[in-house]
C-alpha cells in the first residue's frame, strides 16, 4: 500500500520538493489519522502555519514521505492526537504558537508558552498574553505516593527542564515533563531571514548537533530551489557529520558510565572526545563546526592539515576504542546498572516513531542516511545495527557499533574525497518553492520544512527535532524503575532540551 | 580495567599548560568586586552553571574544561549542584523569558559574595536571539554581570583565561600564608 493510499485530497503543492505535498480537507485528515492508528504509516512531523497545519508522514521503512495539508477553517483542526498520542505535545506546541486548537484533544494544556511572553500566539494571529495560570500535572493517585519536583535548573551541567515525579518510595510510579524552558523563538526569528542568516540560527537550534541542523536546513532548501551541490562540499559534509557523531557518541558513552558511577570510562571517552573536537577545529576552523554548511556548499574548505589529521583520528580510535568497549563489557558492576534498566518496549518505539539510537535499541532500524537516504550515504556502506532490548545498555551498544560504522564511512569518505569546488551559487530571486529534507543527527532524525518567498528568503521554516518522539518514551522507561536510575536513564537518551524547544 | 590505568600511569599527563589569564577579562573585573569579599573567598572557587536558554554548545565546551586536558581542578575550580554552595554563576544562553525566574532564583540562593560569569555570545547581548518575543536578550538584563566570556561557543581554552582571570582577582591581596 503506497503512502498517501486512502487518504484523498484535493491538489498537489507542484513547488514542494523532493517530496510530495497535497491539500487534504477533514476527511482525508481523518483518513490519514486512521491510517496512523492502524501502523500503517508513521507520523514524522506536525506544525502550524499561517491558518494551515501541515503533517508529515512515512512509510514503516522510511523511504517514502509526504506531507498532507490541512486549511484551519475557525481555527481549528481535527485533533491527531486525542487518537495518536505522539501528536500531543506537538499540537499543544501549534496551539501555543499559532492559535490553531486541535479539536477534541484530550490535553489543551498549554506546552512552549509559559505565559511569559508579551504577547500570545507569536506565529500567528497574536493577541494579548495569556493569563498566568499554574501548569496542571497528570494526577498520580494511589496510597503512599509522594512527589518530587526537579528543575527547571539540574544538579550538573546540564540543560533546564522540569520533571515531576510520582514515586512509591524509591520507585517511579509516573514521570512527566514539563518543557519549554529554553525555547528561544528561532521559528519566528527564521521568517524574513536570508537563507545564510536562517543557516546560522539553524546550526544553533541544538548546539550538539550544529552540522545535523545546518545540513537538513541546507538540504532543504537545495530542494527547493532544485540546486546541485558541488560532489566535494557533499562528501565534506558528510565527513563533518560524522566526526560530529563521533564525537557526541563518545561524550556519551563515557557519561552514561559516569552516571553510574564508573568515572574510568567518562575520562577516558573524554579524551577521544577531544580529539574529535580538535580534529574538527584543524579540518574546518571551529570545534563543534558551526557555521561551516552553508545554502549552496560550505564556508570553509577542508584545511591541507586535514587529511592528515583525521587520519591520524582514526588510528587513534582504532587504538583507544577497543579496549575501552571491553573495559565497558567486563565490568560487572557496571553492566550491573545498565543492563535492564530504563526499557523502552519495541512497541512503544514503533508508536512513537522514536528515531535514533532509541529506536534502534528498541528494534527499530530506522536511520536517516539510509532511508530515504541522501547523498553521498547512498555510495557509501554502512550497518545500521540494531537490537531488541530496549535498555540502557542496548542504547549504549547501539553507540558503541555506530562508533566502528562512523570510522568506516570516514575512511570511505577520505578515499573518495572529489576534488573541486566547495560552493554553488544560488539565485538570488524566483518563485516561491518549499523543500522538506530529513537527516541523521546523532540523536536521531531532523526533520525541516522551508518554504522560500521570490526574494529567497525565509518565508516560514519549521525544524523538527528527534527529541520530539523520545521525549515521551523517557517517562514509559522510567516507570518501575527507581528514582535514583533516573540520571543514568535520562543520560542514555540525552535528548535535546534546545532542539525541543527552539 | 587493569591494564586501562596501568597504560594512563604510564603514559604521562595529557593536560595542557596553563594558559594566561584573560587581560581584557582582567580589565573588566578590576572593579567588580571589592578586597573584602576576596579575601574571604581565597583561590578556590566552586562554580555553578545555569543554562538560562543556550544552544547547549556552550554547556559542551564548559564540559570540556573536566576533561583530561583542561581539568580545571587543578585551578581551585570546582563544579557544585547547588547555587547554594557556589562562589560563581556562570550563565549561558540569551536568557529565554521562560527561563527569567529560574535564573533570579538561582542568583538569589547564591551566598554572598558571588560573582556571575556571563559565557558566550548570547549571554553577552541575546547573540543571534537578540530581539526575539522569548528572549530578554543577555543575562545583564536579568542580574549583575562581573564578567564576559566571549565566543561561540567560547573554546575551553578561552573559558580558562576567562576564569583564571577571575581566580587571580579573587586570590589578588591575599595574605600570603
Ligand atoms: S553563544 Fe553560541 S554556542 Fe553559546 S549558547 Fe549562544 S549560540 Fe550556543
Amino acid at each position: 500500500m503506497a503512502l498517501l493510499d486512502g487518504i484523498p485530497c484535493s491538489s498537489a503543492v507542484t513547488s514542494h520538493r523532493p517530496w510530495p505535498r497535497v491539500v487534504v480537507d477533514a476527511d482525508g485528515w481523518q483518513k490519514a489519522i486512521d491510517r496512523l492508528v492502524a501502523n500503517e504509516i508513521v507520523l514524522l512531523g506536525l506544525w502550524g502555519d499561517a491558518d494551515v497545519v501541515h503533517m508529515a508522514l512515512a512509510c514503516p521503512e522510511g523511504d517514502a514521505i509526504a506531507v498532507i495539508s490541512l486549511e484551519c477553517r475557525g481555527g481549528t483542526f481535527p485533533s491527531v492526537g486525542a487518537r495518536h498520542a505522539p501528536a500531543r505535545r506537538l499540537e499543544r506546541a501549534i496551539s501555543d504558537l499559532f492559535g490553531l486548537e486541535a479539536a477534541g484533544t484530550p490535553d489543551d494544556r498549554p506546552w512552549l508558552d509559559h505565559q511569559r511572553w508579551d504577547c500570545a500566539h507569536p506565529l500567528g494571529k497574536g493577541g494579548r498574553p495569556k493569563q498566568a495560570i499554574p501548569y496542571r500535572f497528570l494526577p498520580s493517585e494511589g496510597e503512599g505516593l509522594h512527589q518530587v519536583a526537579v528543575g527547571p535548573v539540574h544538579a550538573g551541567i546540564i540543560e533546564p527542564g522540569h520533571f515531576r515525579f510520582a514515586a512509591n518510595g524509591e520507585f517511579v510510579v509516573r514521570l512527566e515533563g514539563r518543557l519549554g524552558y529554553v525555547h528561544k523563538g528561532i521559528e519566528a526569528l527564521m521568517s524574513g531571514a536570508t537563507l545564510d542568516g536562517a543557516a546560522r540560527l539553524a546550526c544553533r537550534t541544538s548546539g550538539d548537533s550544529a552540522v545535523a541542523y545546518s545540513y537538513a536546513f541546507v538540504s532543504a532548501v537545495e530542494s527547493a530551489l532544485q540546486i546541485e551541490v558541488p560532489a566535494r562540499a557533499v562528501y565534506l559534509r558528510a565527513l563533518a557529520a560524522e566526526l560530529e557523531r563521533l564525537g557526541n557518541h563518545f561524550g556519551d558513552i563515557g557519561a552514561i558510565c559516569n552516571d553510574a558511577s564508573f568515572a574510568l570510562m567518562h575520562a577516558q571517552t573524554g579524551i577521544l572526545r577531544e580529539r574529535c573536537l580538535r580534529v574538527a577545529e584543524t579540518c574546518f576552523g571551529h570545534r563543534l563546526m558551526m557555521d561551516l554548511i552553508l545554502p549552496g556548499g560550505l564556508a570553509r574548505d577542508l584545511a591541507v592539515d586535514g587529511h592528515a589529521a583525521v587520519t591520524g583520528l582514526l588510528a587513534e580510535i582504532d587504538r583507544a576504542f577497543p579496549r575501552l568497549i571491553e573495559l565497558y563489557d567486563k565490568t560487572a558492576s557496571l553492566q550491573d546498572r545498565t543492563v535492564g534498566t530504563g526499557v523502552v518496549k519495541p512497541a512503544y518505539a514503533r508508536l512513537f516513531g522514536a528515531g535514533g539510537y532509541v529506536g534502534r535499541a528498541s528494534g527499530r532500524p530506522l536511520d536517516a542516511r539510509r532511508s530515504p537516504g541522501y547523498a553521498p550515504y547512498r555510495d557509501l556502506s554502512f550497518e545500521v545495527p540494531t537490537l531488541q532490548e530496549g535498555d540502557v545498555n542496548a542504547r549504549v551498544w547501539i553507540r558503541i557499533r555506530e562508533v566502528e560504522q562512523s570510522v568506516q564511512l570516514i575512511r570511505q569518505i577520505l578515499a573518495q574525497l572529489p576534488a573541486g569546488a566547495i560552493r554553488a551559487a544560488l539565485p538570488s530571486s524566483g518563485e516561491p518553492a518549499e523543500g522538506l529534507a530529513l537527516v541523521e543527527a546523532f540523536r536521531g532524525d531532523v526533520l525541516v520544512w522551508v518554504r522560500l518567498d521570490e526574494d529567497r528568503r525565509i518565508a516560514r521554516c519549521h525544524l523538527r527535532d528527534a527529541s520530539w518522539f523520545q521525549w515521551p518514551l523517557v517517562e514509559a522507561a522510567i516507570e518501575g524503575n527507581i528514582i535514583a536510575d533516573f540520571p543514568l536513564c535520562n543520560k542514555s537518551f540525552n535528548c535535546s532540551y534546545s532542539g525541543h524547544d527552539l | 580495567m587493569r591494564r586501562t590505568l596501568l597504560q594512563s600511569i604510564v603514559r604521562g599527563p595529557l593536560t595542557e599548560a596553563t594558559p594566561e589569564p584573560d587581560e581584557a577579562a582582567l580589565a573588566e573585573l578590576a572593579c567588580s568586586v571589592d578586597h573584602a569579599a576576596r579575601t574571604r573567598l581565597g583561590r578556590s572557587l566552586a562554580i555553578r552553571q545555569v543554562d538560562a536558554g543556550s544552544c547547549n554548545g556552550c554547556e559542551l565546551e564548559i564540559h570540556a574544561l573536566n576533561n583530561a586536558f583542561y581539568d580545571i581542578e587543578r585551578f581551585g575550580f570546582r563544579f557544585v549542584a547547588s547555587p547554594r554552595h557556589a562562589d560563581v554563576l556562570l550563565v549561558t544562553g540569551p536568557v529565554t523569558k521562560n527561563m527569567r525566574e529560574a535564573l533570579n532564583r538561582a542568583y538569589n540562593a547564591a551566598p554572598d559574595p558571588k560573582w556571575v560569569v556571563a559565557v558566550g555570545g548570547c549571554a553577552r547581548d541575546g547573540g543571534l536571539f537578540a530581539g526575539s518575543y522569548a528572549c530578554l536578550g543577555g543575562v545583564s538584563q536579568v542580574i549583575p554581570v562581573d564578567l564576559h566570556i566571549p565566543g561561540c561557543p567560547p573554546s575551553p581554552t578561552q573559558l580558562l583565561k576567562g576564569l583564571l582571570a577571575l581566580l587571580q582577582h579573587a586570590g589578588a591581596n591575599l595574605p600570603s600564608s
